[in-house]
């Protein structure tokens, strides 16, 4: 067995010149990025801005672990549990509103109208709405709330408009031919076509929503991430510290039961 | 009876399960309320009507004078500059963790030897890692590194690079898994490093994906980065932070509009990358 040509070994490899030029433009990206910024990497390794880093991460430990504090964070958890619960839920509702006419049902302009309402609703992040929401509502739970309804609206909307057009239009217009209101056929020959998907729709947003709950505080709309960004203020680090895990263990937890919901819906599923 | 039969048949043969429902709905919704603090009457609020409208009434015009248009432009290639410098920090923080990670590349699983229990050991230390790496949020992340930085973009790009790092890292490894793996298992049964059964018997097959996870990545990476400048990290967001503390409604309006436009250019070219790569 001979070796392998040189011809032979850059075939394996799939070489070609459109890779090498693909290539050497993303470099020159990466390194323009970094000259724009003046970012220097090989500073961040020197010794002392190492001994300097152990010592910030040092005065996090040990964490705060007092009952008093775990209380305070047990209250902030469940505040950003409601506040992601309550934005979701009112998101639903709003969007299965904005829905109907999104999806086409009271004629081409208000379909157009409501679907660039809910791109925008969309486009604009939750932090964004919350730091508008904040000088709307007042700092607190409340702002964090609307903040997280407006921008699901936005996301629920869009996918229950689909869900709505997608849904099978028989069931609704047997009803309608055989004397039912239009409202009355909808909420019962078409809502529970689609009430499955809506529900699976709205919970996993609502875990996103859970992660999301935790930071909103950054800009006073309540939760977990005020309480962050309190201690921090305060240079409370071993206080931060417990926050830091709380929030790590909710977002855990979160995560593990959806997958393990969603294995049961597979399971189900055949 | 011909009455109670026409009641009957319009009754709604759902209704007490429906009622049951709606019922505990409520219950369970009501102390929801309360923890979140509901009250949208705060929204009519004489004082809270003052502000936001009076920040509302300046979004219209937006600011175009020069200068600040300047200012915003600078700050978006700031943005894009933080997030692409972001995600190659974490793919180079990403692919050895992946590596480790991942299965397909495990010599001691091929049969029994020495090693085998250390290699698991080694990664699950990896999988725990990576977890605290992307499940605190890139925003509590930034807000750390700005205290150890000081403000200003290099906090950014690093809260960018641990966050996608650990989750590029789990991506990585799984999407080294879910491929044609023969090729690199024949590789280390005849004795080839890891290293080069993965650059020759892996990486081919699986090159595309990788990548295009990675582009993507970088499309969310860029929405995160105008984010973390509410905590200081630099970027569009420190400038919407600084004008919307000052109430100033037009620069708000004019970086609302240059954010929008951004995401949908990340978006564009996320999409048009990733066309080519498919």
């Amino acid at each position: 067995m001979s070796a392998p040509t040189l011809a032979e070994r850059r075939g394996a490899l799939g070489f070609c010149v459109y890779c090498w030029g693909a290539m050497a433009c993303l470099m020159a990206v990466v390194w323009a990025s970094f000259a724009y910024l003046s970012l220097d990497l090989a500073r961040l390794f020197t010794r002392e801005s190492a001994g300097y880093m152990l010592d910030f991460i040092a005065r996090f430990f040990p964490p705060d672990l007092s009952a008093g504090f775990l209380r305070r964070i047990a209250q902030g958890t469940l505040e950003t549990l409601a506040i992601s619960a309550v934005g979701t839920l009112l998101a639903a509702l709003a969007g299965l509103l904005l829905a109907l006419p999104a999806s086409g049902r009271l004629g081409p302009v208000f379909k157009a109208v409501t679907r660039f309402l809910l791109n925008f609703l969309r486009s604009v992040p939750e932090l964004v709405w919350a730091a508008l929401m904040v000088l709307a509502a007042g700092l607190g739970p409340f702002a964090g709330t609307l903040a997280l309804a407006l921008h699901t609206s936005g996301v629920l909307g869009r996918l229950f408009a689909e869900s709505l057009e997608n849904a099978p239009p028989e069931p609704a217009r047997a009803l309608v031919e055989s004397g039912a209101a239009p409202a009355l056929a909808f909420v019962y020959a078409t809502l529970p076509l689609i009430t499955p998907q809506l529900v699976a729709y709205s919970l996993y947003r609502w875990e996103m929503n859970i992660r999301m709950a935790t930071v909103l505080g950054f800009v006073g709309a309540g939760g977990l991430g005020q309480m962050l960004y309190y201690e921090l203020s305060l240079l409370h680090e071993p206080q931060a510290c417990s926050v830091i895990a709380a929030m790590l263990a909710l977002v855990v937890v979160v995560d593990a039961i959806s997958a393990w919901v969603r294995r049961g819906q597979m399971r189900q599923g055949g | 009876m011909p009455r109670s039969t026409t009641q009957q048949a319009l009754r709604d043969p759902d209704a007490r399960a429906r009622a049951t429902w709606a019922l505990a709905a409520v219950v369970l919704l009501w102390p929801l309320l309360l923890v979140a603090q509901f009250r949208p009457a705060d929204l009519f609020d004489a004082r809270n009507l003052k502000v936001i409208g009076g920040f509302l009434g300046q979004f219209f015009p937006p600011n175009l004078n020069g200068e600040f248009l300047g200012l915003a432009l600078k700050a978006t290639v700031e943005t894009l500059a933080m997030a692409t410098a972001g995600i190659a920090l974490a793919m180079v923080l990403a692919a050895p963790l992946g590596l480790a990670l991942s299965h397909s590349l495990s010599i001691s699983r091929i049969g029994p030897g020495p090693g085998r229990a250390l290699g698991e050991a080694l990664r699950a230390l990896t999988r725990l890692a990576l977890l605290a790496l992307r499940g605190i949020p890139e925003i509590v992340w930034a807000l750390l590194l700005v205290r150890a930085f000081g403000l200003g973009p290099a906090a950014g790009v690093l809260a960018i690079a641990v966050t996608y790092g650990g989750m590029l890292g789990k991506v990585y490894s799984e999407i080294l898994e879910s491929g044609d793996t023969r090729p690199a298992r024949v590789l280390l049964e005849s004795g080839s490093g890891r290293l080069m059964a993965f650059f020759y018997g892996l990486l081919p097959g699986s090159a595309q994906e990788l990548a295009s996870y990675t582009v993507y990545r970088w499309e969310c990476a860029v929405r995160a980065s105008v984010i973390m400048g509410f905590v200081g990290a630099g970027g569009l967001g420190q400038l919407m932070d600084q004008s919307m503390k000052m109430l100033n409604g037009g620069e708000v309006s004019t970086i609302l509009i240059i954010f929008l436009l951004l995401v949908l250019l990340a978006d564009a070219i996320s999409s048009a990358v990733r066309r080519t790569l498919a």
